[in-house]
């Protein structure tokens, strides 16, 4: 099986739906003659053109909504957004009118829309440009969002974003965009709300979604070589909708969480995916669930420190062996 | 002055009647128009009635006093040209052929309401007649708007949107953004300021910097504009279709700010006269200015009609706003069950996609 990129994974899925269905138009800033703040778009404009991959001004407002207003007749526009964390200025248009529309109108409506782009912290460019905000879409009912961790999830994922009926929103993280992994070159996609285990484990699971999961490998292959535990990795994938059977499962199976998320501690995804262990598996758990988010500040720019901001190794080490 | 382009029309600046969309109006045609105001005008009297009562919950933003303008406009319509609007809707819904029945019923938060119970009155909707809201949130229709026209100019459609908003709107960001957008990628859209004087309780003059009016701000970004008087039907006609024409046949935006006049508060719970503008200004409207009072003058002017033949069908109009009221009072309440329906297309459809994994999540 190839070796190809995080970033080639995307750009084949944004390729080949555009081959598969003449409404999927790509729309953002430098997607198309720049090939991509990220590149994650290089050579598509050269190979599909003006009408199906389109430069956008710096407005997110503007764009982002004028893709929802024209999904309504039935263009399935893939929007990017240089950074997540330009959401904001487009919010309104996210969560009110793509979020709200298709209960507004009673169900006559729906927004196959999927907005797309990096949300994550580590690359040192302060506290606006490092946001996770796929707790706050969760958050709200009416939109659906993922976190693809590798190569072959980022490809899969995306396919099936582009191809669903409901706005849905894919956060990928320039962290992994040159990180490559083995990608069969038949089609294959990966549904949303199905989970994925990165590493059979027995004796705790350490539960994550995009590169947090990375992040929990690598301290499941040192807590195995210097600590003898054995970690299981699942990987959410998908946050709504979410595999709550997965989560449940491998926590009966191992009776014990640590929790990983770059969102921060307050309301971030994995305070939901805790309360929910509590709820289902109480019985089942031989300790209380662990976290390990970002330190709880904004992302501070100091390359010396902004590696410890975020869930790192050890972190996780030093939380899992708090409950062996 | 607005800005003359090579495509406009030439029309009468005094009467408007000549102008060929106007020139060719049938006499029921007229008639059509003015049952379309009537229904408008009405159903929100008869609305204003059970709100008063408690009958519904919320905002109720009445449209009376503007009623040409949302019938002006959609009366030129075609198969391919869509609608869409801010919170104060229940005009233009009327006018692209909404039943009463299911927009009352909405107005009471029942089932058989055209969004189910779900919208309110600020959120109607019926995107098989092109209408597509129905927005709560000021300005935020605006790229919504453009969008629809993007997507016809996508599809090769010729065909336009109308994109209605307050003067209120126009001070937000996403109005400035969807202007630049649609003069750049020469979309088909006509952003229609129906300029009543008021954004809530701010007159204009306290809330919008411009030279002489809101539509010349489109200079800036190289758009045609132009104003219209919102309580003369043929102008409104005439000058709308003129931006229709630029849409459809040179793909080109519009804005076209028209001058109206609401003769209720910002909503039904506003202080309206008491606060922020006084009773006879509202009064010299209701007797100078009225749209329906006007139109109903030209069409016995034009001996098109009689005064007993639109008392009858203003009586005929009457029933139908009550009996709709009757309709909606006897209407069930959405089940509770229904709360989570209309939140996924993939859900609501049992597909495999919306029966993969947990999208719905308990206290």
């Amino acid at each position: 099986m190839p070796l190809i990129t995080y970033r080639k994974a995307l750009n084949d899925a944004l390729a080949e739906e555009i081959m598969r269905d003449e409404n999927v138009v790509l729309l953002g800033e430098e997607v198309a003659r720049y090939n991509g703040a990220y590149k994650v778009t290089e050579g598509l404009w050269e190979r599909f053109g003006d009408k199906r991959v389109v430069d956008t001004p710096i407005s997110e407002a503007g764009f982002i909504g004028m893709g929802i207003g024209a999904s309504m007749l039935g263009i399935r526009p893939v929007m990017e957004l240089m950074f997540w964390s330009f959401a904001y200025v487009a919010w309104d248009q996210i969560i009110n009118n793509a979020g709200q529309v298709r209960y507004m109108s009673g169900g006559l409506i729906n927004c196959p829309i999927v907005i797309r782009g990096p949300a994550n912290g580590g690359t040192n460019v302060g506290a606006t440009h490092s946001h996770t905000p796929e707790n706050f879409i969760a958050n709200t009912p009416g939109l659906k969002v993922v976190c693809p961790a590798t190569a072959y999830d980022a490809k899969g994922l995306m396919k099936t974003a582009i191809r669903d009926n409901d706005p849905v929103c894919v956060m990928e993280n320039t962290l992994l965009y040159g990180e490559s992994w083995e990608v069969p070159e038949e089609e294959y996609t990966i549904p949303l709300g199905v989970a994925d285990i990165k590493r059979e484990g027995t004796d705790v699971s350490l539960i994550a979604h995009g590169r947090a999961v990375i992040t929990a490998l690598k301290a499941a292959e040192i807590l195995a070589a210097e600590h003898g535990i054995n970690a299981e990795v699942l990987d959410l994938r998908s946050i709504r909708p979410l595999d709550e059977e997965a989560i449940m499962k491998t926590v009966c199976k191992t009776h014990r969480a640590v929790l990983v998320d770059e969102n921060k501690p307050f309301c971030g995804v994995s305070a939901q995916i805790s309360s929910m262990i509590m709820e289902q598996c109480f019985d089942e758990l031989d300790a209380p669930v662990q976290r390990v988010c970002a330190l709880d500040a904004p992302a501070i720019y100091s390359p010396a420190l902004e590696p410890i901001q975020l869930p790192t190794a050890q972190r996780i080490i030093a939380k899992t062996l708090q409950i062996l | 002055m607005p800005s003359p382009t090579e495509d406009e029309v030439a029309v009468d600046p005094v009467d408007f009647s000549k102008a060929e969309v106007n020139a060719n109006l049938t006499p029921d045609e007229k008639m059509g128009i003015l049952r379309q105001m009537l229904r408008i005008r009405r159903f929100e009297q008869v609305s204003l009635k059970y709100y008063n009562q408690g009958a519904m919950g919320g905002f109720l933003h009445l449209y009376i006093g503007q009623e040409a303008v949302a019938v002006g406009t959609v009366s030129l319509l075609g198969k391919n040209d869509h609608v869409i609007t801010a919170y104060r809707d229940h005009g233009h819904a009327l006018a692209v052929g909404m039943g009463m029945n299911e927009c009352m019923a909405e107005l009471l938060g029942k089932a058989t309401g055209c969004s189910r119970g779900k919208g309110g009155s600020m959120h109607f909707f019926a995107p098989d007649k092109n209408y597509w809201g129905g927005h709560g949130i000021v300005g935020g229709q605006t790229p919504l708007g453009l969008g629809l026209a993007y997507g016809l100019k996508y599809h090769g459609l010729k065909g336009c949107a109308l994109c209605f908003m307050g003067d209120g709107a126009v001070n937000q960001g996403a109005y400035h953004e969807s202007l630049n957008l649609a003069a750049l990628w020469k979309l088909p859209v006509v952003y229609i300021i129906e300029n009543n004087k008021y954004s809530m309780g701010t007159t204009l003059d306290r809330s919008s910097a411009m030279r002489n009016c809101l539509a010349e701000r489109a200079d800036g970004y190289g758009i045609v504009w132009d104003i219209a008087n919102g309580e003369d039907l043929y102008e409104v006609r005439a000058k709308t279709a003129n931006a229709m024409r630029r849409a459809h046949e040179q793909s080109l935006p519009t804005v076209l700010e028209i001058d109206t006049y609401r003769y209720y508060g910002h909503s039904v719970a506003d202080a309206n006269a008491k606060k922020y503008r006084a009773a006879d200004e509202i009064e010299r409207y209701k007797t100078h200015h009225d749209p329906i009072r006007l139109w109903k003058k030209r069409l016995l002017e034009e001996g098109v009609t009689t005064d007993a033949a639109m008392d009858a069908m203003d009586d005929e109009i009457k029933l139908e706003a009550n009996a709709s009221a009757e309709f909606a009072l006897a209407s069930e309440n959405p089940s509770p069950e229904s709360i989570f329906e209309d939140v996924y297309w993939e859900v609501d459809n049992q597909t495999e996609a919306g029966n993969t994994g947990r999208h719905f999540f308990g206290d």
